[in-house]
């Protein structure tokens, strides 16, 4: 039992990871309705930015919200200079436009930063707390706790601010928006910005578990895509659940059944498919009316 | 469609084209030909998934799987019971085809975004469910495939021609060339009968399809069998063109570079999935030896070109191809051809400038 | 088209011809394809993107020492080395094209310290059919110095993981004989090296193996397996897995589960800078042992060696090494043989002859390696580094204990 609830404990920490990324995933589906696979090598350059800022001798929690903005201002630029020109293309060219900002965030990282791998200091101890014989780190804590923190904001942000609505309504009705004056390619944006700038937050969190090396991302973004749909996409809440679930399936996957740990993924993916044949919409989606 | 319906297909294009790449081999070396097989087994795949993709509208990020299942039905089969590796690719590719159907039976429940992530699902733990049956697969440890030399009257011909003896590179070449005129051949046959049709209408909207009348399940799970047939087939050649697979041949980017050629090359078209595989074998082989081998450039740039890796140039170039053709270099070609003849008829410019691919402009 | 191809066929075997034979004008020794009166060309293949791209440092590593050499010394005999590096991304679908480009259209004189099992077995037919050596591929994989006997134009270098593991065991049964031992290995032929390596070390006390697990590379860290061990009862773990699930074990097995076991830890995983992230993330490093045969850049001990004074002279070549990098003394030392093999060939340049060399007459000091490390191939031997030495963690640093552990031999 102990071993169960250690691999329960331990799969909430490695899925609040998968989370935090895929809450960035959410955030531009909703805005313009794709998956960015550049997304984990964006927060992978942006944690970089921060370990620069860091070495140089700025406080980490200084360096934090100067990443946070300096990422913001990142993904506004990406969208301006690589997605906007090709805005309206079918959402397949965009696919695979991030698919090339992978690769090309990804090497050029590698050019400026090298291969061997680094340790981001992080806020939180790495020492962990004694809940009757399972033991939990105050570092994945904190990247439990910070994951909440944005789905919170993400949260009041597009249910209860203007900038939040307007966001939707340009994402789901482009062209009436646009009729009432709303700048939506701006406010396609602003969508890359705060998906850059929450990317940037779950980089600096899992940077300290993962070791920050360009590759650090590569096998999050599998996890996180397959825990956004199982959330449902475009369901910030959806993701955060959708992300534990995913981290503790494979964890009990890997561990329990038997002589596969090396086929834990597989049988974790395998679990996720078979739930989404079940439950077409995912978790936290909402039926989609067939348009004729 | 009336323009269409009687323009006649471009059949001198066509075949200027297959004079081509029969003869291109005969003055190239050995090695090169060797690159083109791996091409044109990439175009086979690719045309698969543009099947899938771009006519049926069913979107797979996986399909480097399928490929993998060829490869290793043929190796096995060639390896373990001594069959003739010839034999074995129609086996390979009717044995994925079938398998392919079966997959895509469950698939019709997936929305698009959740067959992606199954695909793509696929795909990632392929590597790791073949190091499984190791005793049949091999395991990490692969399976190395003895490459057939040319049958006598082959090596004549060809010797013949170019004064050289042909070698086992060149002959799956042109085993590879066989494979991928059948095949480019029944897909530009499927695209303008019925099937082409019926899959064209689900992908454009399935309720007005099946109230048309089109059995709207059977020509998705139909489209999924034949893009199977496909892969199966480039992976049984492609295992025969390497002479080794092992769990590592088939990794995710593999099924990446399949969905990158088939968008770059250009979706529901023939000619597409040809250039896109050009595009997509060459490109990462030349994104990094090309620029460093300019003398004429500053010693600057390509130092830097070097040291950043292929992994820039890489990146750089496919998403300026896609931000310059957003519908495929076939969508370019078209559009360019549709610019030039209004000049010419100087007929006016229409609001915008894509063009909706259809096949039957071949 | 009849009439032009066989004349253009005709220009391209001309100047297959001319760059054939190019090398064997104006030169009196004996040479070979790949060879000019001042240069020898040599080839790799190597993972300079992808998910293996950490290792793509070793050939820019092997570059820097020939820079360092043609700049220093003119090069080997009068020709300057030209090292030609492409990358495969660790695929050995694109191993084998690439290889036959070298081969073929650079026309290379030898193929040096390509890296990867799978991508390195890829090629080994074609090579072997070609004559063209496939000298000191850079993986630890038994294959490529037991199977010498079917593949006569390929050799490794570094020590192969089995031997290294067979070390463990006998430090096993020496000091922890009633130990419980528990394996997490990573699921491909490293791991599987490993592990038999350890099987067959321990013999008929193979039974202390209470529990084995795998991981894949696809996994974001190996939690459920070491839960899994620890609930086993494991005392004595075994960690045969790269960096980066290495260091995350490290950290789990202190922070994630409060456990103490004594701790076995493979020489990939083992360079200084790697202990100080898991110390770092948490690890409290108790009972850690490993083993070694090259000098650490990072250990403070050797900061006044001559070799690692060389070290760091010859990587000063190399813009985009990383000194502390445990991969680039590993590539300057492979290339020192490379360069001890050409030299030794001297004006008998040919395939044949340096393959010869590099299989059955090694014998050299090599001041990269541990004190009294010897490379070394025989008639009958062609595992060229079979010593190691045991180290344990201090806290600090690794401290070499007993002497070096000669194993040639053992496998066969």
């Amino acid at each position: 039992m102990q071993e169960f609830l250690q691999l329960v404990v331990s799969g909430i920490s490695t899925g609040a990871i998968f989370a935090s990324l895929a809450l960035a995933l959410v955030l531009i589906y909703n805005a313009m309705g794709l998956v960015n696979f550049a997304q984990g090598e964006m927060a992978m350059f942006a944690t970089f930015i921060a370990y620069t800022l860091v070495n140089a001798g700025m406080s980490f929690w200084i360096a934090f919200p100067v990443t946070m903005v300096l990422a913001f201002g990142g993904g506004i630029l990406i969208q301006r200079v690589v997605i906007r020109p090709v805005e309206r293309a079918p959402v397949l060219t965009l696919v695979i436009i991030t698919l090339g900002l992978a690769t090309l965030v990804n090497g050029v990282a590698g050019f400026l930063w090298g291969y061997v791998p680094r340790s981001f200091a992080s806020p939180f101890s790495p020492d962990s707390v004694d809940l009757g014989g399972v033991f939990i780190s105050y570092r994945d804590l904190g990247v439990i706790a910070v994951s909440g923190l944005v789905l919170l904001a993400i949260y009041l942000l597009l249910q209860h601010t203007t900038v939040g609505l307007t966001l939707r309504a340009a994402a789901h009705h482009p062209e009436a928006s646009r009729l009432l004056g709303v700048h939506v390619s701006w406010m396609l944006a602003l969508g890359w910005g705060l998906a850059s700038a929450v990317g940037a937050v779950s980089g600096m969190m899992v940077a300290p578990i993962l070791l920050l090396e360009p590759n650090m991302m590569q096998t999050i973004i599998i996890y996180a895509f397959a825990a956004a749909v199982l959330g449902g996409i475009e369901s910030p809440l959806g993701a955060v659940v959708g992300g534990l679930l995913v981290g503790v399936t494979v964890n009990l996957a890997g561990a329990y059944i038997p002589n596969a740990g090396d086929l834990q993924l597989a049988f974790g993916l395998g679990i996720i498919i078979l739930v989404l044949i079940l439950k077409p919409n995912g978790l936290f989606g909402r039926a989609a009316t067939r348009r004729v | 469609m009336q323009r269409i319906r009687t323009a006649p297909p471009r059949y001198w294009l066509v075949l200027l084209v297959v004079i081509f790449f029969l003869g291109f081999p005969t003055v190239i070396s050995s090695f090169l030909a060797s690159e083109w097989a791996q091409a044109l087994i990439l175009a086979i795949a690719i045309m698969g998934l543009n099947i899938l993709v771009g006519y049926s509208g069913q979107l797979s990020l996986g399909h480097g799987a399928f490929m993998a299942m060829g490869a290793y039905i043929s190796a096995i089969l060639a390896h373990r019971y001594k069959m003739d590796y010839l034999a074995t690719v129609p086996i390979a590719a009717v044995v994925t085809g079938v398998v392919g159907f079966l997959f895509g039976i469950p698939s019709l429940r997936l929305s698009p975004l959740y067959l992606a992530l199954a695909t793509f699902a696929l795909a990632v733990v392929t590597p790791s469910l073949i190091k499984r049956p190791a005793d049949l697969t091999g395991g990490v440890q692969g399976i190395l495939i003895v490459q057939p030399d040319p049958p006598q009257l082959a090596s004549d011909v060809f010797g013949a021609v170019t004064g050289t003896a042909m070698t086992s590179d060149q002959w799956i070449y042109y085993i590879t060339l066989a494979c991928a005129l059948i095949l480019f051949w029944l897909a530009w046959n499927l695209a303008r009968r019925r099937p082409g049709r019926a899959m064209r209408a689900i992908r454009d909207g399935e309720v007005a399809a099946a109230a048309s009348g089109v059995n709207v399940a059977g020509f998705k799970t139909l489209a999924f069998g034949i893009s199977a047939f496909y892969a199966g087939t480039a992976g049984s050649l492609f295992a025969l063109s390497t002479g080794f697979i092992s769990a590592d041949t088939f990794p995710v980017s593999l099924s990446i570079q399949l969905l990158v050629g088939a968008v770059v090359g250009g979706l529901a078209s023939i000619p597409g999935p040809l250039l896109g595989a050009i595009f997509a074998y060459f490109l990462p082989i030349g994104s990094n030896q090309w620029v460093p081998s300019q003398t004429w450039l500053p010693d600057q740039i390509t130092s830097t070109v070097k040291n950043a890796g292929p992994a820039v140039s890489y990146g750089v170039i496919l998403i300026l191809i896609m931000m310059f053709a957003p519908n495929g270099m076939v969508g370019l070609i078209r559009s360019g051809y549709a610019t030039l003849d209004r000049r010419l008829r100087g007929a006016p410019d229409p609001k915008t400038g894509q063009m909706p691919p259809d096949p039957q402009t071949v | 088209m009849g009439k032009t191809t066989p004349r253009l066929a005709a220009v391209a075997a001309f100047l297959l011809t001319m760059a054939a034979c190019g090398g064997n004008t104006g030169t009196t020794t004996q040479t070979d394809v790949g060879i000019t009166s001042d240069q020898i060309l040599l080839g790799t293949t190597i993972a300079l993107s992808g998910p293996a791209a950490a290792y793509g440092t070793i050939a820019n590593a092997e570059n820097a020492y020939f820079t360092y050499l043609n700049n220093t010394q003119g090069g080997v005999n009068g020709r300057k080395i030209k090292f030609k590096i492409l990358d495969d991304a660790y695929n050995p679908a694109q191993t084998v094209p690439l290889t036959k480009q070298l081969v073929e259209s650079d026309q290379v004189f030898a193929m040096f310290s390509g890296l990867g099992t799978q991508a390195q077995t890829s090629v080994r037919e074609y090579l072997n059919g070609k004559k063209v050596p496939q000298l000191f591929v850079a993986t630890g994989a038994t294959t490529f110095m037991k199977d010498f006997g079917s593949n006569q134009w390929t050799i490794g270098w570094q020590p192969p993981y089995q031997g290294e593991a067979r070390l463990y065991a006998k430090d096993v049964l020496q000091n922890h004989p009633s130990a419980k031992i528990g394996v997490l290995y990573q699921n491909d032929d490293y791991g599987q090296d490993y592990l038999k390596g350890l099987t067959d070390g321990l013999g008929d006390k193979a039974s202390m193996i209470v529990a084995k697990e795998s991981y894949d590379v696809t996994a974001a860290n190996p939690y459920a397996q070491l839960t899994k061990l620890k609930a086993a009862q494991v005392d004595t773990l075994f960690l045969f897995s790269t960096p980066k699930p290495s260091i995350q074990s490290l950290a789990f097995v202190t922070a994630g589960l409060h456990w103490e076991p004594t701790i076995y830890l493979n020489s990939v995983s083992n360079p200084q800078v790697y202990m100080g992230l898991a110390a770092k993330s948490g690890a409290a490093l108790k009972n850690v042992t490993s083993v070694s045969y090259i000098k650490d850049p990072t250990d403070p001990q050797w900061a006044s060696d001559e070799g690692m004074k060389l070290y760091k002279q010859v990587i000063a070549n190399c813009s985009t090494c990383n000194v502390s990098d445990g991969f680039n003394i590993y590539g300057v030392a492979v290339a020192y043989t490379m360069v001890d093999v050409l030299k030794q060939a001297g004006s008998n340049l040919t395939r044949a002859n340096v393959m010869k060399i590099a299989s059955s007459q090694l014998s050299e000091t090599n001041p990269f390696l541990l004190p009294g490390v010897k490379v070394t191939t025989t008639s009958s031997d062609h595992f060229p580094i079979m010593q190691e030495q045991v180290i344990t963690w201090s806290g600090t640093g690794w401290k070499l204990q007993g002497s070096l552990i000669d194993e040639r031999g053992t496998i066969k």
